[in-house]
């Protein structure tokens, strides 16, 4: 639907042109990153750059893209730092990011590096899948840890199963993508009946299941390492689970959105975005971060996480995303009976 | 002030024509022109915006791709083909699969049945005008040049849809049997709850009606606590109750709270004010001599129930049941929180439009359920405009006579229902106080450190209030002003029966529908208000508009106890009708008006589904930080935050309360003269 909208746009173009005079640039940049860590990435950027303001606008990975690409046609920030990378395939796929390839750019682990030259985005960290087993709830239950994805499907664990819904969550989407990765495009599909038959529920948020099992809830969360690492520090009877099989993961990325007035100052944020410095900043958070060399062990984390992770083809999850999601919505949600 | 008014107002315009318009009449006119603006501008037009937006579709326009093809040796033939043309032959893609959603993509390799990505055969593909989009990869190609690649590179080309009009969507929706399914599911637990409900309010009236019980005030007390509170507060109870970890868990025997049990007892709590607020009305009117014929002719208590009591008291159930029917089918904090698998409507927008950022997806859901809560909506107001008065100036008001087995069952029945409201709220209270349920059971205030978690932190609290105090501010002005010009001005027929249409409209409209309106309306960069998006106004005015028709129920039935005749009077005095409104209409009806502010305020606080798609991260609101903050998992914050509203609310009460009181006291007393 059009409306004609010309006559009220001429009245308040001047309104709107009055506001933006600042003697510093200031730059708005959407992120996804956890809201503890944000002031303390503006200040890290700000001690080289202090002449840029950053105002953050911070959501869920699925509220920002959402916003993002209601956007496409009125851009509204300038730089991207910190979304999950498929977010940022789709926004590449829509032409709304700017090309630019950040100073020192070639330190990073290639898998961390948009394949376009100039690369469209480049990675942060990773945030990787793993699986919550309360160890209290699991005994009671009468449950012995899995050691696999496979495991799962076996008969002990119905009903004692928690995943995220790939449909409102990105964590889910990585587990289901990864499943299709690893078992193909088939044995993906048999895995996730089999797997339909053990979950109890599916969860909205992707965090959620971790969070369920640290709460006895449920006595098995699928859900990703940095969840359950925060979970068991927080004393929560948990054993972070790697599955043997390998896990998905997804990374955190940084942009610049085309349309920007203020390329200049958002390429100082990306080049800043990749020094070695930003890398440890991250490292705080994640135990995998885009920088070789950096990351130290970060506490609870799983042994053997870094080596389990997939050669994982984003542009598979990004271009199948569609056809996956409806597939997994007709197999799976609302077909099942509430147990 | 609740929804017990929606029944009791029958609209009857003033006939008084006057030849020549006077100058207070033009300005009323105006007035009530600025104000039908309003509703027009907050409702009609983004409800226009999300029903095109429900059949804009997304197409594969295969007569926008041109395509060449070398041999093996890399030498291209001069043939030039259109994929159309290709799948003509072809027949590989049928023209339902090319309908799709606006993050389609369709891989072009289909269209070529030889084709290996070993092969040595290279591929030129083009858009054929500025219209079509192709991937090559994730890079998206939009102009008319030839993109020349290998064949290894070629299987990366992905076609995107181009946007179009039609009923591809809703054909979409049918044949997904996930998303169909949530139809019956919704309309399934909408009955179970509103029977439940009905009954329960039912005899919870009547024992405060029809009883010689003790504690009345104290149970009407508790039986409206609900409404003090989001619908999702009823579902991390239920949690906490019947959880794996759940206090009672053992009374469900073994049964799942997540999924429609969980739903239907947590709407039976939310709906449960609502209905006994309508059947206590309707109970608290009714004529004794009917009582003393069914004695005098020796009816049994029972047939006199039947014959009597519920015939008396039929409209206001009905009227209940449909409130509450509409109130349980458009609800979606609840289910998102307690729902498990078990899809309904409601959740399914915000699935489609948070989840998979498919708003045309989401746009048809609305207009699914529209559809059950607009009809609700409509065979309560025709059952209302056939209620005649009960009580004439002959009848004689029912007493109720102590009976000491009777009272003392009641007592019990009300004592039960009121434990369960206190039960569900003080659990909450209990587990917000826990250090780390059920592994440390210590009482700690970490659940309060709300600025740790997602949500918005405290910051989402104190704008809560604010746009709450805005919305009652704003919304009791609005409101009142417009039901002082429709009820009072002369003339204007038409108009006036415009504006009422306008006015009863948002009743019908549930509030993810509204929400969801309001994006596309005013989140199009070519709408001058889009300069509202994102701000505080914009949650202001979809929470005024939302509970608007109630509160203008409310503000009707004020005005139309004052008799027209102060107009006239005050037209022969030649006194400006202003000066009237401010000097007498005004006065009279605050109580009214306090009403309306106290209702707009409790309702902007506890609403999370008018707003869950329209606030920022600078204007998060406390109620969706329950929302967000039980997605996430901290289901204890969650329940802190919700305790948080209900203690605002109580508090806001008591204010009013007192402002009433003080109010009553200094321009009320002609009331009492007689």
């Amino acid at each position: 639907m059009k409306f004609n909208f010309g006559f009220f746009k001429s009245l308040t173009v001047g309104s709107l042109l009055a506001t933006s005079v600042f003697a510093d640039t200031e730059l708005t940049v959407y992120t996804a990153v956890e809201a503890e860590d944000l002031s303390r990435y503006a200040a890290k950027f700000n001690e080289s750059h202090p002449d840029i303001k950053i105002n953050w606008v911070r959501d869920s990975t699925g509220i920002i893209t959402a916003k993002l690409l209601a956007e496409k046609n009125n851009p509204q920030a300038d730089v991207v730092w910190g979304l999950a990378g498929t977010s940022l395939l789709l926004l590449k796929s829509e032409g709304m990011l700017e090309p630019y390839a950040p100073a020192g750019v070639e330190k990073l682990d290639s898998k961390f590096v948009d394949g376009d030259n100039p690369p469209a985005w480049v990675g942060m960290d990773a945030w990787v899948a793993a699986v919550c087993y309360n160890t209290v709830e699991a005994g009671k239950a009468g449950l012995t840890p899995p050691t696999s994805w496979k495991d799962l499907t076996d008969a002990q664990y119905a009903g004692h199963l928690i995943m995220p819904n790939p449909n409102s969550s990105g964590t889910g989407f990585l587990d289901v993508s990864s499943w299709l990765q690893l078992f193909g495009e088939e044995g993906g599909w048999e895995y996730m009946d089999a797997l339909h038959e053990n979950i109890a529920r599916y969860t909205h948020s992707g965090s959620k299941p971790c969070k369920l099992a640290a709460a006895g809830e449920i006595p098995i969360g699928i859900s990703f390492a940095f969840r359950g690492a925060k979970s068991k520090a927080a004393g929560a009877p948990l054993d972070i689970i790697v599955p043997s099989e390998g896990v998905g993961w997804d990374m955190e990325a940084t942009a610049i959105v085309a349309g920007t007035s203020k390329l200049e100052a958002a390429q100082k944020l990306v080049d800043f975005s990749v020094t070695k410095e930003a890398n440890e900043m991250y490292n705080q958070g994640y135990a995998v971060v885009a920088y070789p060399g950096v990351a130290k062990p970060v506490e609870h984390f799983p042994e053997g996480l870094i080596e389990a992770m997939i050669p994982n083809d984003f542009e598979f999850a990004a271009n199948n995303r569609a056809r996956i999601l409806k597939e997994w919505q007709s197999r799976y949600d609302g077909k099942s009976d509430p147990k | 002030m609740n929804s017990a008014n929606i029944g009791n107002t029958v609209v009857k315009p003033k006939g008084l024509v006057k030849a020549k318009l006077s100058r207070d009449d033009i300005i009323m006119r105006g007035g009530m022109i600025v104000i039908a603006l309003y509703l027009v501008i907050s409702l009609v037009f983004p409800l226009y915006s999300m029903f095109s937006k429900s059949f804009s579709t997304f197409q594969y326009d295969l007569s926008k791709f041109e395509v060449q093809i070398s041999d093996d040796a890399g030498q291209f033939s001069p043939e030039i083909a259109s994929l159309q043309n290709l799948n003509k032959d072809l027949k590989a893609i049928t023209d339902e699969e090319l309908s799709t959603g606006s993050g389609g993509r369709l891989g072009v390799t289909i269209f070529f049945p030889d084709f290996s990505f070993r092969s040595p055969v290279m591929y030129r593909i083009r858009n054929v005008d500025g219209q079509g989009r192709f991937l090559v990869g994730s890079k998206l190609m939009t102009g008319t040049d030839w993109q020349e690649l290998d064949s290894n590179t070629f299987r990366r080309v992905q076609l995107r849809p181009v946007r179009s009009t039609g009923l591809s969507n809703f054909i979409n929706y049918f044949s997904t049997p996930a998303l169909f399914k949530s139809i019956q599911n919704s309309i399934f637990i909408a009955i179970i709850s509103t029977v439940i409900t009905v009954i329960l309010a039912f005899w919870f009236a009547y024992a405060l009606n029809r009883s010689c019980m003790r504690f009345k005030g104290f149970f009407r007390l508790i039986a409206m606590a609900p409404i003090l509170v989001p619908s999702l507060l009823p579902g991390i109870a239920l949690v906490y109750l019947f959880g794996a970890q759940g206090v009672i868990k053992g009374l469900l025997f073994g049964a799942s709270i997540y999924g429609p049990i969980g739903i239907i007892i947590g709407s039976v709590f939310f709906t449960f004010p609502h209905a006994f607020l309508i059947i206590s009305t309707a109970l608290a009117i009714s004529d004794a001599r009917l009582y003393e014929a069914a004695i005098s002719l020796k009816a049994s208590a029972w047939k006199t129930f039947w014959t009597v009591t519920i015939p008396g008291a039929r409209y206001g159930i009905i009227s209940a049941a449909f409130v509450v029917f509409n109130l349980v089918i458009t609800d979606f904090g609840l289910p998102k929180v307690i729902g498990g698998q078990f899809n309904v409507l409601a959740v399914d927008i915000y699935k489609q439009v948070i989840g998979q950022q498919n708003f045309e997806m989401g746009a048809v859901v609305s207009v699914v359920l529209i559809i059950p809560a607009i009809l609700a909506f409509a065979i309560d107001r025709v059952v209302q405009s056939k209620q005649v008065a009960l009580l004439t100036a002959r009848s004689v008001p029912f007493n109720p006579k102590p009976s000491s087995r009777a009272d003392i069952i009641f007592t019990i029945y009300c004592g039960l229902v009121g434990l369960f409201i206190i039960g569900m709220l003080g659990i909450c209270q209990f587990a917000a106080l826990i250090k780390f349920w059920p592994y440390d059971l210590s009482l700690s205030l970490n659940n309060y450190q709300f600025d740790k978690m997602d949500g918005g932190g405290w910051g989402a609290y104190y704008n809560s209030i604010k746009m709450a105090l805005l919305t009652a501010l704003i919304g009791t002005c609005v409101i009142f002003f417009g039901a002082y010009l429709v009820e009072k001005s002369s003339g204007f027929k038409t108009g006036r029966a415009i504006f009422q249409m306008f006015a009863m409209l948002p009743m019908a409209i549930p509030g993810m529908v509204l929400g969801l309106a309001y994006i596309f309306f005013f989140n199009n960069p070519e709408n001058p208000l889009h300069i509202v998006y994102g701000t505080m106004a914009i949650l202001v005015i979809c929470t005024v508009t939302h509970f608007y028709t109630v509160s203008h129920l409310t503000a009707v039935t004020a005005l139309k106890q004052m008799d027209s005749e102060f107009e006239s009077v005050s037209a022969s005095l030649k006194q400006p009708t202003f000066k009237l409104f401010s000097r007498v209409t005004v006065p009279v009806c605050l109580p009214a008006i306090l009403d309306i502010a106290i209702y707009l305020f409790v309702n902007a606080m506890t609403t999370v589904s008018a707003v869950v798609f329209l606030y920022s991260p600078k204007t998060s609101l406390a109620s969706i930080a329950v929302l967000n903050m039980d997605d996430a998992g901290d289901i204890a914050p969650a329940a802190a935050m919700g305790m948080m509203i209900f203690y605002t609310n109580i508090f806001a009460r008591v204010i009013h309360l007192i402002l009433s009181k003080g109010v009553l006291r200094r321009t009320q007393a002609w009331r009492s003269s007689n």
